[in-house]
This record gives structure tokens, C-alpha cells and sequence, in this order.
């Protein structure tokens, strides 16, 4: 008998130094990766320490956006910079330090204030996959968000003062989620018929006892599910011309287990991207089959997943019941692969040009899909939930965050008004405090947040700040920023969604939805 | 507009953290230049472990201000490490596979950071001795198995002492931070011995590794994971016999992985791969560099709190999970009163005159222990082992001797003692940790709680 094909008994060179997130993220994601081209804004240690964890990843790309030098206090909170680079371009030296990181990555820097930029040359951003904008301010937030949404370029804002920090993400369609727990989707309670027929085929009365012990649960669970149906009701049946008996036996599988598609699913169906245009993204084309495959072959259902968890059995019988299964996902891939191509034709488009991994991987998925809507950073500003801030800033877990996301905007207010952070010089501080009071609470009053109060010691601790950027706050920033990068621009797992605000005193960070 | 007169200091953001009052702040802040000289000059941080989280943490202490640092790490730096371990390099002529992780690791934020000492000690940590650990302020440990953070905590709780009220007695108090991460997730906890709970108070926080079935692995194997540890843990003796299996020698790793395959053909499994195979034998946890820098820096954080008092610190376990969304939340764990390794143990007052006999006599007696036919433990020592036979008559002679003898005659100190408890009417086996203080010895006055002959 011929030998099983080996794999080679060895990783190739350059894969081995990834292989620890290889196995988080497989070869698709990585090869996601290295695609990748990535604008970051300011270099400070927020920034730099964001994209180091991508440089260490394996990001194919970077462009470092910076217009300062490096001061003798940028020594004691970057990494990237040290003694020689005094006086010279921080950019330079980031981009310097982060080439030695990895040599596959290409680094270029530009030495200009991305603010400039933002104003004055929108399309700079059309050519990323994806743009890490730190330290901005509110304005140039704005601005830089409307850029990004019209160019379809992703977009993450990310911030560190002091001990409290911001982090935002833009827009995103999510296929490979891998949620930690997860039903499997063994359909025991609606059964096909190559499952049934293999049901059939054997006998929960057998009288070997290892092979009694060695059934696997899904055989026993499809058969009792039909006998508890037929026995428990059947037993409450006066006589045999009971229609509605009868119909309770036929409809009692459905007492079981949740049958077709989730509320989740059922709502992307429907959602307004799912009628298609010319543009339409790859997720949405692949939506409107699924729609489709719902309504006729899959019968109220989704394609299968496919694969069954491990149990208890006899290997054969469960290898048996694993080809069922198998092939009944493959049979509901041909008809999904079938219905995209042909919408793609109907839309104009190229009907090869969704290709069968990414089809394959949205029908294993289905079940897991997630659309993130994010508000436009400018409708979030000038129009947030006034309950909810009043909700956060009057509960004692969430006070703090919610305390911290008004006065990252009140600092702003103050810096346009002032031209400098309150507390950010020495001298002035209890002036700066009751200035900073006076601005957030006029903020909170433009929110029509009229009577919500925050915290005195809050407004104290923002001025002590003085908009620093402590390294370790900058690298933890830096850390969950490049960990959603990594999500967005592989399309794996699931972004965050909403506001993230950190707290630094208490650890209660908390994420706001606005 | 800038303080154009006074001259850029090197700590421009850290200075406003540490030289300015608050009122968000720890008991003990006394903000000022002093405190971030003092800081920079005489407090020591040791980091244990220089992989994923100790390179990180190494870069956060140092430019958080600490200046004397020490890690220790008794690992050679492997290719795999590279994705994260960013201190290491592998790039034109610098090939640090292979080297110390520790020495590596402390050279090249020494060259980035000036100012910083950092001592490297390319050593387990069982290997040092007990007084080296009392040298440092805090420890922070970035280590990634259960066993070795059970062994530190050991060592910082053994240097806790109480007094005759029980409360902690603050200068033997050796705080440790302690970090953790697999994949997209991780945690960060502060531990102050005495006062939040150790790690063997919370021990139960782990849940217990994946373990297959041995009829699963002989019998009846459904996927390529049975057939894997089907040749690593049976088919590997069933033929090498007494040669251990070492994961890191190729040739070893070669073998499983091909008796795999055979195993996975005779039963029609797919799925068994090269890197499968490794993450298996070798238990591999998937990481990364970005969960690695996260929750160094929220135990950066926590150090630096925790010396200067310029914040409230972390209460004081913070988990994070940035798979699903980004979460993180605190929970404040609380001590577990009689833990063996950071409680007081049950206090007994002794006469020095009383016999190991008597002693055990008493322990049936005492209400809170109710212990019957306990053996005694003094540090390394049996006093008295109730068995097996051998041993029962080899202490025996110690039961006609006085306690304080045995116990080499100090006026204080811990034993641990063995036996059947009965709690809430039922017996079980139970382990207990006693402070044993002898009166009469240094002119100890009687308490009412003693017990004398």
C-alpha cells in the first residue's frame, strides 16, 4: 500500500520565526500581513511601539509620518530613539531602529506634521491598507476620518495622556471570527438524508458491549430525538384521529435545539449592503448568496460547517460520520460557489474573482459573521448618546473611563482656546485646573448633558498629566492597537467595536458605545 | 510659552507623574525630585524571565525611571522566539540564536537606555540563593509556567513575617507583579504577601491541562492529536524503553512525528503535520508580540506605582482578551486566610519543656485543629512520621524529646503538621501550617492563649 503523501519533517527558514502566530492566525493571515502597507502618524512612543509589534509580525510595509526632532525628553520615553538622535528627525530614527526589527519589511519615512498633511493632501492616504493615527487631536481626527472612509482605506485613532488613553477603529466586515466557544453544528435535530440512512445503519440494541460503548453520541442523539418525540406524545394521545397529536409528534424535533439561522445572520441578510451595486464589497456579494442558498437548497438553513467535534466511538464509525459531514459542507459549497458567481455576473463583474478559499471560508464561517458599524468619528463628537455618558459617569465602574473620554476632549477645547495642554508647563496649575473645569463642563453642556457632574480629582489628575506620554501607558496603547491592526488586516477574529477608553489609576478601562 | 530657561529634563513626561502632587495617588506620595532620584538610585527590580514579557518588561522599568535592574533567565535564545522577542536579532552579522537570553537581553537595553545597569544571570531560578531575592524591591515576573511562579511566590512569601496581632509585618513584605499571556489573551496581577492573595491563594485560578484518555490513544483514536500522543507517550517506550524523550532534540521530535503517520494511516485519520506534531509533544502556546507588550506594560505600570505611591495601584488581577472585541477587567481576589504559603499559620504558644509526644496530644485537642495522629514538619526536617512503619519507628525516640529542642532551639518559627482533621463533622486528611513560640526561652511572658504543661 502506497505511503500517505509526508509533509516536509521541517518548517522552511523564513516561516519558522513565525510559527508562533502561525498558529493563531494560519498562512492566510500571515500572507494578509505581508501585504499590508501602513501609514503611522506621529512617532512618539504610541505610535512606535504600535508599529514595532507589527514590524515583529511581519507587516510587509510601513510609511512613518513625523515632522519633529528629537528632544532630550523624547530619551526617557522612546525606545527607538537614543543619544545620537538628538537634534535629528524622529521619524528617521524610529524608521531606522524598526528596520533592524525585521529586515523583510520596507520602511520609508516622510518628515512632515501629519496635521499638514491631513489638510493639505488628502489622497497621501489612498495608497495604505491602513492608517495608525496617534496623538491628533479632535479636528484632525475629523478630518482624517472623512479622508479614510471616502479613499476605503482603514483607519485606527489611537492615543495616550497621561494615564489615561483613547483607542478607535473604523468600519469593518468580519468572515473568521473564532469565537473561544462555539456550538458545533451537528443538526441533530434535523438530520439529512445521508445521515439518517447512516443512523439507520446501526443498532443502539447490539449486544457486544464494546460495541455498545463505542456509538458515537450524534447516532444515539439522532435516533432518541426522533423516539422521545414519537413515545412522550404518543403517550398523551386519547385516539388516533387527533390531528393536532399528530402534528405535535411531526413538529417535536423543534422543541430541541434552535433550527436555521441566528437573529445575528438573520439581520445581515437584511441589511441595506446586502442589495448590491457594482461596488459591492466581496462580504456582501457572498451575503446575497447566502440569502439566496437560505431560501432554496438550504431549506431554512445555512451551509454546514463541517467538521464534528471528537467522542466517544469506534474509530471506523466515527470516521464514517465525519465523511457525512464533510460531504454534505462540500455539497453546500458547490451551490453557494455556484450562486456567487452567477450574482457577480449579474453585477458586472468578473465571475472568478471571488476565489474558492474565500467562498470556502465565508460558508464555514457563516454562522460566526459580524458586521462593525462605526459612527463617523464627527457624528460621535457632536452627537453622542447623552444617556449613555449619563449612565457611565454615574456608575462607579464606568465613571472613570467615561470622565476620561470627556476630558480628552475638553483638553482639546482648551488647547485651540489656549494654545497649550492644561498642566503641560510648569507654574499656572491651579488656573489651568479651574480653566479645565469651566471647558468640560461647557463640553458637556454642548452634549446637552446638562447636570452631569465629573469628578473634581478627575480634573485635577488631566492637569497633572500635562499631556504627557508615559511609556508605559504608550506601549500598552501601542499593544491594543496593533493587536486590532493585526485583526483588521487579516480579517480574523473580531475588532473591537465601540470607544475604548483607558483608565491607568484602577485599570477600569472600559469600552463606550456613543 | 515653553520654559525656554530651565533645561530639558531627560524625564520630561515621567517628571510630571512624580514631581507633582495629586489626589488619585497612594498613601505614601511624596512627590518631588527626590522621590524620582531616590527611585532612580536605590531601588532594584529584578525581572524573571527574558522572553516575550521580560524583554518587554525590561524596556518599560527602564524607561519608567528605575535604573538598577537585574534578570534572570536560564534559556538560549531559539528562531522561534523572534516574533516577539524583540531584543534578540537575526539580521546581516548580529546572530544572537543560541546565546543567553538573559545577557542579550540586558546588553541591548543597556546600549539603548543610558544610564540603566541591568545584571543578567544566565540561571534557573531554583539555582539562587534565598538572600538574592531579598535584595530587590519588587519582582516582576514573566515567566510562563505554573511550576516556576509557584516556586517565587514560595520565596517572596517566606520572607513574610507577622506579628503577635497578625498583620504583616511591612518591611518583610516582597510585593511581586505577575504576567501571563497566551494568544489574544493575558493577564497582569499585583501580589502584596500578606495583604492581597498569593498565587497559591488563588491556585485554583488555573484550570488543569488536556489530557487524553489512555483507551482513546491505544484504542480507538478519532483525530491526528490521538495518533501524536499515541507515539510520544506509548509507542516511544513500548520501543526505546528506559531513553527519555526529549522534545528539543530533532531526531526525537522526527520519530514521533513519523510513528504518527503510520498510526494515522492504519486508521484513515488526516491531519498530521510537522508543526502539529511539535505543538503537541511540546505543548506549544501559540504568542505574540502584541499581547506580550500589553501586559508588560500594565506591570510596568503597577512597579511603578507600587514604589512611588503616584497612583492607586491595580486591586488587583486584570484580565484582558482582545480575541472577541477588547475586553479587560479587574477583579479584586481576596486572601485565603489559612493558605499555607502567605497566611500566618494557626498560632501555638509552647513551654520549652514540652515533648513532641504532648505536642501531638495536642494537636487533638486544640479546637481550631482537632487533628488526630499528626505527623510534624520542621522546615526540611520530619519530626515524626506516623508512617509508613519504617519511618514511624526511625522518629520515634524524637517523641520523648522536648519540641524546642528538635526544633534547634529558636524562640519561634513554623512548623507544618500532617494528619485527620474534622471539619463540620467530617474527617478529611489535612495539611496545616503552625506558628510554634516558646516562652520561657527569652523571658516570653504567659498569654491566655498558650497551652502549658
Amino acid at each position: 500500500m502506497p505511503p500517505m503523501k509526508k509533509e516536509e519533517a521541517t518548517m522552511s527558514e523564513p516561516k519558522t520565526k513565525y510559527d508562533r502566530q502561525l498558529r493563531i492566525w494560519g498562512e492566510l493571515g500571515q500572507a494578509a500581513l505581508e501585504e499590508a502597507s501602513i501609514c503611522l502618524l506621529h512617532c512618539g512612543p504610541t505610535g512606535s511601539e504600535a508599529l514595532k509589534n507589527l514590524v515583529l509580525g511581519g507587516v510587509g510595509s510601513f510609511t512613518v509620518v513625523d515632522g519633529s526632532k528629537v528632544e532630550l525628553g523624547d530619551l526617557g520615553n522612546n525606545f527607538m530613539v537614543d543619544e545620537r538622535s538628538v537634534g535629528q528627525s524622529k521619524a528617521k530614527s524610529v524608521c531606522a531602529f524598526l528596520q533592524e526589527l525585521n529586515d523583510s519589511v520596507k520602511a520609508t519615512f516622510i518628515e512632515e506634521n501629519p496635521d499638514t498633511l491631513i489638510t493639505t493632501n488628502a489622497s497621501f492616504f489612498s495608497q495604505f491598507t491602513l492608517v495608525i493615527a496617534t496623538q491628533l487631536v479632535e479636528d484632525s481626527m475629523v478630518k482624517l476620518d472623512r479622508i479614510c472612509r471616502e479613499a476605503n482605506v482603514m483607519l485606527v485613532f489611537a492615543r495616550s495622556y497621561g494615564l489615561s488613553g483613547f483607542l478607535r477603529v473604523s468600519e469593518h466586515t468580519v468572515i473568521d471570527s473564532k469565537p473561544d466557544h462555539f456550538l458545533d453544528d451537528l443538526r441533530l435535530n434535523n438530520p439529512w438524508p445521508e445521515l439518517k440512512s447512516f443512523v439507520e445503519t446501526i443498532d443502539l440494541n447490539v449486544s457486544d458491549p464494546v460495541a455498545h460503548k463505542h456509538i458515537p453520541y450524534v447516532v444515539i442523539l439522532v435516533k432518541m430525538a426522533d423516539e422521545w418525540a414519537q413515545d412522550l406524545v404518543k403517550s398523551k394521545m386519547i385516539s388516533m384521529d387527533e390531528d393536532n397529536y399528530k402534528e405535535a409528534i411531526e413538529a417535536a424535533f423543534k422543541v430541541f435545539a434552535p433550527r436555521g439561522i441566528s437573529s445575528e445572520i438573520q439581520q445581515i441578510c437584511n441589511d441595506t449592503c446586502a442589495e448590491l451595486s457594482s461596488n459591492s464589497s466581496d462580504f456582501w456579494v457572498m451575503v446575497a448568496a447566502l440569502k439566496e442558498f437560505i431560501s432554496n437548497e438550504g431549506d431554512g438553513e445555512a451551509p454546514l460547517e463541517g467538521s464534528i467535534p471528537d467522542m466517544t466511538s469506534s474509530t471506523e464509525h466515527y470516521i464514517n460520520l465525519q465523511k457525512i459531514y464533510q460531504a454534505k459542507a462540500e455539497a453546500d459549497f458547490l451551490v453557494m460557489e455556484k450562486r456567487v458567481k452567477n450574482i457577480l455576473k449579474k453585477i458586472g463583474r468578473d465571475p472568478s474573482s471571488i476565489s474558492k478559499p474565500a467562498i470556502k471560508s465565508f460558508c464555514k464561517n457563516v454562522r460566526k459573521l459580524k458586521v462593525c458599524r462605526y459612527r463617523m468619528v464627527e457624528d460621535e463628537f457632536s452627537n453622542p448618546s447623552v444617556t449613555e455618558i449619563q449612565k457611565c459617569l454615574a456608575d462607579e465602574d464606568y465613571s472613570g473611563a467615561m470622565g476620561f473620554y470627556v476630558l480628552l476632549r475638553a483638553v482639546d477645547r482648551f488647547a485651540a482656546n489656549y494654545n497649550k495642554f492644561p498642566g503641560q508647563f510648569d507654574g499656572g496649575m491651579d488656573e489651568d485646573i479651574s480653566r479645565l473645569k469651566t471647558t468640560a463642563l461647557s463640553l458637556l453642556t454642548d452634549l446637552v448633558c446638562n447636570g452631569s457632574v465629573l469628578p473634581d480629582d478627575l480634573i485635577n489628575e488631566m492637569c497633572r498629566f500635562g499631556a504627557s506620554e508615559l511609556h508605559v501607558v504608550a506601549a500598552f496603547i501601542g499593544g491594543i492597537t496593533s493587536q486590532e491592526v493585526i485583526k483588521l488586516v487579516t480579517k480574523q477574529f473580531v475588532p473591537m467595536l465601540g470607544t475604548y477608553i483607558f483608565n491607568g489609576i484602577d485599570h477600569k478601562s472600559q469600552l463606550l458605545t456613543l | 510659552m515653553a520654559d525656554l530657561e530651565a533645561p530639558q529634563s531627560k524625564t520630561r513626561d515621567l517628571d510630571k507623574l512624580l514631581l507633582r502632587a495629586g489626589n488619585l495617588v497612594g498613601p505614601d506620595f511624596y512627590p518631588g525630585a527626590e522621590l524620582r532620584d531616590d527611585i532612580r538610585d536605590y531601588v532594584r527590580i529584578l525581572v524573571v524571565g527574558a522572553g516575550g514579557l521580560g524583554c518587554e518588561l525590561l524596556k518599560d522599568l527602564a524607561l519608567s525611571g528605575f535604573r538598577n535592574l537585574d534578570v534572570i533567565d536560564m534559556d538560549r535564545i531559539e528562531v522561534t522566539n523572534l516574533n516577539r522577542q524583540f531584543l534578540f536579532r537575526q539580521i546581516l552579522l548580529l546572530e544572537d540564536v543560541g546565546k543567553p537570553k538573559a545577557e542579550v537581553a540586558a546588553k541591548r537595553v543597556m546600549e539603548r537606555v543610558s544610564g540603566v545597569e541591568i545584571v543578567p544571570h544566565f540561571s534557573r531560578i531554583e539555582d539562587k540563593e534565598l538572600d538574592f531575592y531579598n535584595d530587590f524591591n519588587i519582582i516582576a515576573l514573566g515567566l510562563d509556567s505554573i511550576e516556576a511562579r509557584r516556586y517565587i511566590n514560595g520565596v517572596a512569601c517566606g520572607f513574610l513575617e507577622y506579628d503577635e496581632d497578625d498583620t504583616p509585618r511591612r518591611e518583610t513584605i516582597k510585593p511581586m507583579v505577575d504576567g501571563g499571556t497566551e494568544g489574544f489573551k493575558g493577564h497582569a496581577r499585583v501580589i502584596v504577601p500578606g495583604v492581597t492573595p498569593c498565587f497559591e491563594c488563588t491556585i485554583w485560578l488555573f484550570p488543569p491541562q488536556v489530557k487524553f484518555p489512555l483507551c482513546t490513544l491505544a484504542e480507538t483514536p478519532r483525530n491526528a492529536a490521538h495518533c501524536i500522543e499515541y507515539a510520544h507517550l506509548i509507542k516511544w517506550h513500548e520501543v526505546h524503553g528506559g531513553k527519555s524523550f526529549d522534545p528539543d532534540e530533532p531526531e526525537h521530535m522526527k520519530w514521533v512525528y513519523d510513528e504518527a503517520i503510520k498510526r494515522a494511516e492504519l486508521f484513515g485519520i488526516p491531519g498530521v503535520t510537522y508543526s502539529l506534531t511539535q505543538g503537541v509533544v511540546k505543548n506549544i502556546i501559540p504568542a505574540i508580540a502584541s499581547t506580550n507588550a500589553i501586559i508588560s506594560a500594565a506591570c510596568a505600570l503597577e512597579t511603578l506605582k507600587i514604589v512611588s505611591g503616584c497612583s492607586k495601584t491595580l486591586a488587583n488581577y486584570l484580565t484582558y482578551n482582545g480575541g472577541e472585541g477588547l475586553h479587560t477587567k479587574v477583579t479584586e481576589f481576596v486572601r485565603d486566610q489559612d493558605c499555607l504559603v502567605c497566611g500566618p499559620g494557626i498560632l501555638i504558644e509552647l513551654d520549652t519543656s514540652i515533648t513532641l509526644q504532648k505536642f501531638i496530644d495536642m494537636l487533638e485537642e486544640h479546637p481550631k485543629l482537632l487533628l488526630s495522629k499528626a505527623s510534624v514538619k520542621h522546615g526540611k526536617d520530619s519530626l515524626y512520621m506516623q508512617a509508613p512503619p519504617v519511618l514511624e519507628e526511625m522518629h520515634r525516640p524524637n517523641l520523648s524529646k522536648p519540641l524546642y529542642d528538635l526544633m534547634g532551639r529558636v524562640q519561634k518559627d513554623t512548623v507544618h503538621v500532617f494528619g485527620t482533621g474534622l471539619k463540620n463533622e467530617e474527617k478529611h486528611s489535612s495539611l496545616t501550617k503552625l506558628r510554634v513560640v516558646f516562652k520561657g526561652a527569652d523571658g516570653v511572658t504567659d498569654m491566655d492563649t498558650a497551652i502549658g504543661a
